[in-house]
């Protein structure tokens, strides 16, 4: 019925890890590497699900991904709780000059 | 399977292109505002890559804990930490030589996953008919995943503690 495959999903998949891997490599505002972040955990997320869907066994991967969602929302607030403490002693969330600790 | 593209096909390249688009504009953005909203189109096209691939009940949980939950607390996070007046140039990217490289980087990651997502033999079984998957995943995780579900409950407590710890006003007064 549908005539596109895993092979398809697999590409748009590479394709959101690459832009986050960019992002978290090129970025310096701190919340600029959480959206990397968050890029690569779709791009997994959407991997686990295409591999289930043509290897037969959508539950298991669904599983993980539900997984995945929750612990992606928890590393996002972590994350975010951390910036704002960050902010809020420096001033600033460029990573570049959030160096008080380097010796 | 004729030659000829059917509807599916259609809808899924243009989801496909919605959310790689939205995703290079949210990378190359000196914006954060800008980045951070065309996150939205991202998390919707991955929310609708998950639709076509038959997992409904992930596909709504994209939408709620994305859409409604992450990209929230990123607005949160923006508003809270940068002026509004420098939001034009609030994403800076890093020096010319490391920018370059996390580029090339990047490059040379798409070029091998992508290589090895279209030359792997990969071992395919016939996709099934569309079928609703929530009921199966309740079973699943109230029996054989019930540990993981009960630890990943616990890891949500210490996540909220933690960071209403870590974000607190005064760290010293009553710490």
């Amino acid at each position: 019925m549908i005539h596109v495959g895993l092979q398809h999903f697999l590409v748009v998949a590479a394709l959101l890890f690459c832009l986050g891997l960019t992002c978290v490599l090129v970025r310096r505002n701190a919340v600029a590497i959480l959206i990397g972040i968050e890029l690569i955990l779709n791009a997994a997320g959407l991997n686990l699900i295409a591999f289930a869907r043509f290897g037969g066994d959508l539950l298991s991967g669904t599983v993980f991904v539900v997984f995945l969602i929750v612990l992606a929302a928890a590393e996002a607030v972590v994350g975010l709780a951390l910036i704002i403490a960050v902010h809020r002693r420096l001033r600033d969330i460029d990573l570049e000059r959030s160096d008080e600790l380097r010796g | 399977m004729s030659a000829s593209w059917s509807f599916a096909d259609a809808i899924f390249y243009f989801i496909a292109l919605l959310t790689v688009v939205c995703g290079a504009y949210a990378v190359a953005s000196r914006n954060i505002v800008r980045a951070v909203f065309s996150l939205l189109g991202t998390f919707l096209g991955v929310a609708g890559l998950y639709a076509m691939l038959s997992a409904d009940f992930v596909a709504v949980v994209q939408i709620m804990v994305y859409v409604g939950g992450i990209l929230v607390l990123l607005i949160f996070a923006v508003m809270l930490t940068s002026r509004i007046e420098k939001a034009g140039r609030s994403n800076p990217a890093a020096r010319p030589l490391a920018a370059s490289l996390g580029v090339l980087c990047g490059l040379a990651s798409l070029v091998l996953l992508a290589s090895l997502a279209l030359l792997a033999p990969w071992k395919q079984t016939a996709a099934g008919d569309f079928a609703p998957t929530t009921a199966p995943l309740g079973e699943a995780l109230l029996a054989e995943a019930l540990l993981p579900f009960e630890l990943l409950s616990v890891v949500l407590l210490g996540v909220v503690i933690g960071a209403v710890i870590i974000a607190r006003r005064d760290p010293e007064v009553g710490g």
